[in-house]
């Protein structure tokens, strides 16, 4: 006899390897997602218009592009589901809600961490940040720590209702404002460890800290709510 | 003889249409029942209530002894359900799609394969994406992830559309052996002519209730 | 059907009961003492001058959007708990929300007014104002899932979690903004009430104020649940209807 917890895993490794296989087949990610972010890092620079202004807020404008990057791909996430009924087939055939939920939530968290290392790339050359030696090692963990929750967090709304009609544009709604403490917690970590605006990096632990309770109570709840998210 | 569903005045309601305007229905273990009657009659809505997925929304209604207002979702495990659309991954190639639904349902390797092989979709085809599939081809790709998963009520909508006359055969002949090894299967189709030879009772559906039942 | 009907209709003429007139009469009575204590009785602020009489408003209305949205949330685990699965407590947990998401309005905009005389500006990005602010669109979204629409059991499974999930977010958000104001830069302003001195009479007003706009809360939220229950009832009796004309179709 399989027990609940073996399913969970079989069904979860089964979704993050589908997933996976899907962008990399489609390269969805690679050939519409990322220059997307791209685009909005530029714009970024034409909105601010100032070397110094970019520097100092860099750390916020990567999360934001990392932010508006992730509801692109949370909703291409479920369109694929839906598109040929796969979620219905999925539901049928009684598949653990709970590995849809972790398995999907992995593989969206491998794509915005592939995501954010390109974004950090991107802003280290456009907007000439430096960090140091500790600042990068800050960074790196600000961004582990920030996907997960982002990757639970976008999932769980992303499944709400996934085919009722109206969803799409309603996600951003529901999701912004869901990830706000994600935004904060993550630039001021960020902050502290490009040490813009004379910010220290010893100042953001406390904020990795936060990042890391915001991950840990959304996967928690996401693996209670996700079955009825996604039941009609 | 046992009854694997059971539907009793039952109303169904899609976003304030009722689907099914309180339909009674009683199939029995080994019965291939055909559902069949003008489109927009209920028929696909007869099957995804039998599946769970559509909740009861007046009358009552059991699935193998498991209550469908309470406990819809428990019913699942054991039907299968080949709908409108296949349920496939358009991206991912007919190998991956099967793969991916016989490890989603703990199916064994050599279920796949054989499955693969029934359903004629191995060789060339199987690295390619199911989106430059034909329709009939992606028919057959659903009918292999359904089998792996050996449902003991199997429900199928339209399961011969876009098939070949071989294809048709090899589907009849699925059926069958599920029937024989104690599956029950309820299928809506169109085309009568063809169903009427497989079915061991033909139901007529219309405006959301049943209007005639022939053995 | 007509039995059904006319009962129907001169049920809906009102949705009020005995109960909830005397209910609403008290409240009009409590909300006219109201305006007499805060506007008339009560005296100016020594610093603030008149200004203090917003407060009468503004700290009833966020009062009454905290208890409204604790309100949704506790309907909302009730009714996921709850075995019969009443709609009754979606429906209250939906106009609950509502009109939360009307007295949180309420004291954004008594508060803005209060700043711009206070502080000379309508905005500051002060910790309590920005989870404010998030507490007002969470529940906007909250309102939008309630609006997906498919049948009343569906709209009430989605949006009980939905509720459950927000209550979880506003602590969250909360926490972060205050971490953010207090750890990044020193909140320039400091907390409004501290300023004020209140004599016997003004803190009586703002008691006051708590009662009656707690009654008036009881008051809409009783009316719009029943008017609610209406809404679904039309609704039901479309179905009703749809039902009888879809088995014509059958020709039965």
């Amino acid at each position: 006899m399989t027990t609940r917890l073996q399913t969970v895993r079989r069904v979860s490794w089964a979704v993050v390897c589908k997933d996976l296989r899907i962008e990399w087949n489609s390269k969805v990610l690679l050939n519409q997602v990322a220059p997307f972010s791209l685009v909005v890092m530029i714009m970024f620079a034409f909105a601010l218009d100032n070397e110094g202004i970019l520097q100092r807020v860099a750390p916020g404008l990567l999360w934001l592009a990392t932010l508006f990057s992730m509801l692109i791909i949370v909703q291409r996430s479920f369109a694929v589901e839906t598109a040929d009924g796969a979620l219905d087939a999925l539901r049928v055939a009684g598949t653990e809600p709970l590995g849809i939920f972790i398995g999907k939530s992995l593989a969206l968290m491998v794509q915005l961490f592939a995501l954010e290392l390109m974004l950090l790339a991107v802003a280290l050359v456009l907007y000439t940040v430096e960090p140091t030696a500790t600042g990068y090692a800050e960074t790196f963990a600000t961004m582990v720590v920030a996907t997960v929750g982002l990757g639970f967090v976008g999932t769980l709304y992303g499944g709400l209702g996934a085919g009722a009609r109206g969803r799409e544009t309603l996600l951003p709604l529901l999701l912004l404002p869901a990830v706000a403490p994600v935004l904060i917690g993550a630039t001021r970590a960020t902050e502290a460890a490009f040490e813009s605006g004379g910010a220290q990096s010893s100042q953001g632990w406390p904020w990795i800290g936060l990042l890391a309770v915001f991950a840990g109570v959304f996967g928690a709840v996401g693996a209670l709510a996700f079955g009825p998210m996604i039941e009609e | 003889m046992e009854t694997v569903v059971e539907l009793r005045g039952v109303v169904a309601v899609l976003s304030s249409f009722p689907a099914l305007a309180g339909i009674d229905l009683a199939v029995h273990r080994g019965e291939i029942v055909l559902l069949h009657g003008p489109n927009g009659a209920g028929k696909t809505s007869v099957l995804r209530v039998c599946a769970g997925l559509l909740p009861i929304e007046r009358g009552e209604g059991s699935v193998m002894g498991v209550n469908l207002r309470t406990q819809r979702e428990s019913v699942r495990e054991r039907v299968g359900l080949l709908g409108h659309s296949n349920g496939l991954y358009l991206e991912l190639t007919v190998a991956q799609n099967v793969a991916f639904w016989a490890s989603a349902v703990g199916a064994s390797a050599q279920e796949v394969a054989l499955a693969m092989q029934q359903m004629k979709i191995d060789g060339r085809l199987t690295n390619v994406k199911a989106s430059q599939l034909s329709a009939g081809q992606r028919r057959r790709c659903a009918l292999a992830s359904l089998m792996v998963r050996r449902a003991s009520l199997w429900l199928l909508d339209e399961p011969h559309a876009g098939l070949d006359q071989e294809g048709r055969d090899e589907l009849d002949a699925i059926l069958r052996t599920a029937v024989m090894s104690g599956a029950t299967v309820i299928l809506a189709s169109h085309e009568t002519q063809r169903s009427r030879s497989l079915a061991t009772r033909v139901i007529t559906v219309d405006g959301g209730l049943i209007s005639g039942s022939e053995s | 059907m007509t039995t059904f009907q006319t009962a129907f209709e001169a049920k809906s003429k009102t949705t009020g009961t005995a109960a909830s007139k005397k209910l609403g009469a008290a409240t009009i009575v409590a909300v006219i003492f109201l305006v007499l204590s805060g506007l008339i009785f009560s005296a100016e602020d020594v610093v603030q001058g008149s200004t203090v009489r917003i407060m009468y408003v503004h700290v009833p209305s966020i009062w009454v959007a905290y208890l409204a949205f604790a309100l949704t949330a506790i309907f909302s685990g009730v009714y996921l708990s709850n075995r019969s699965r009443s709609l009754i407590w979606d429906r209250l947990a939906g106009a609950s929300a509502e009109i939360g998401v009307l007295f949180v309005a309420v004291s954004l905009v008594t508060g803005s007014l209060w700043g711009r005389l206070t502080w000379g500006t309508f905005w500051v990005w002060d910790a309590r104002l920005t989870s404010t602010a998030f507490l007002f669109i969470t529940y906007i979204g909250y309102l939008a899932v309630r609006r997906l629409g498919g049948t009343f059991r569906q709209r009430a499974r989605r949006s009980s979690v939905m509720a459950l999930l927000s209550v979880l977010e506003i602590p969250l958000v909360h926490f972060s903004v205050n971490l953010w104001r207090t750890l990044h830069q020193k909140a320039s302003v400091a907390d409004p009430n501290a300023k004020v001195s209140l004599d016997g009479l003004m803190l009586f007003t703002l008691f006051w104020g708590l009662i009656s706009f707690t009654m008036l809360f009881a008051w809409l939220l009783v009316h719009r649940q029943r008017l609610m229950a209406l809404e679904d009832a039309v609704q039901d009796r479309g179905l009703d209807r749809a039902i009888q004309q879809r088995r014509t179709e059958a020709g039965l």
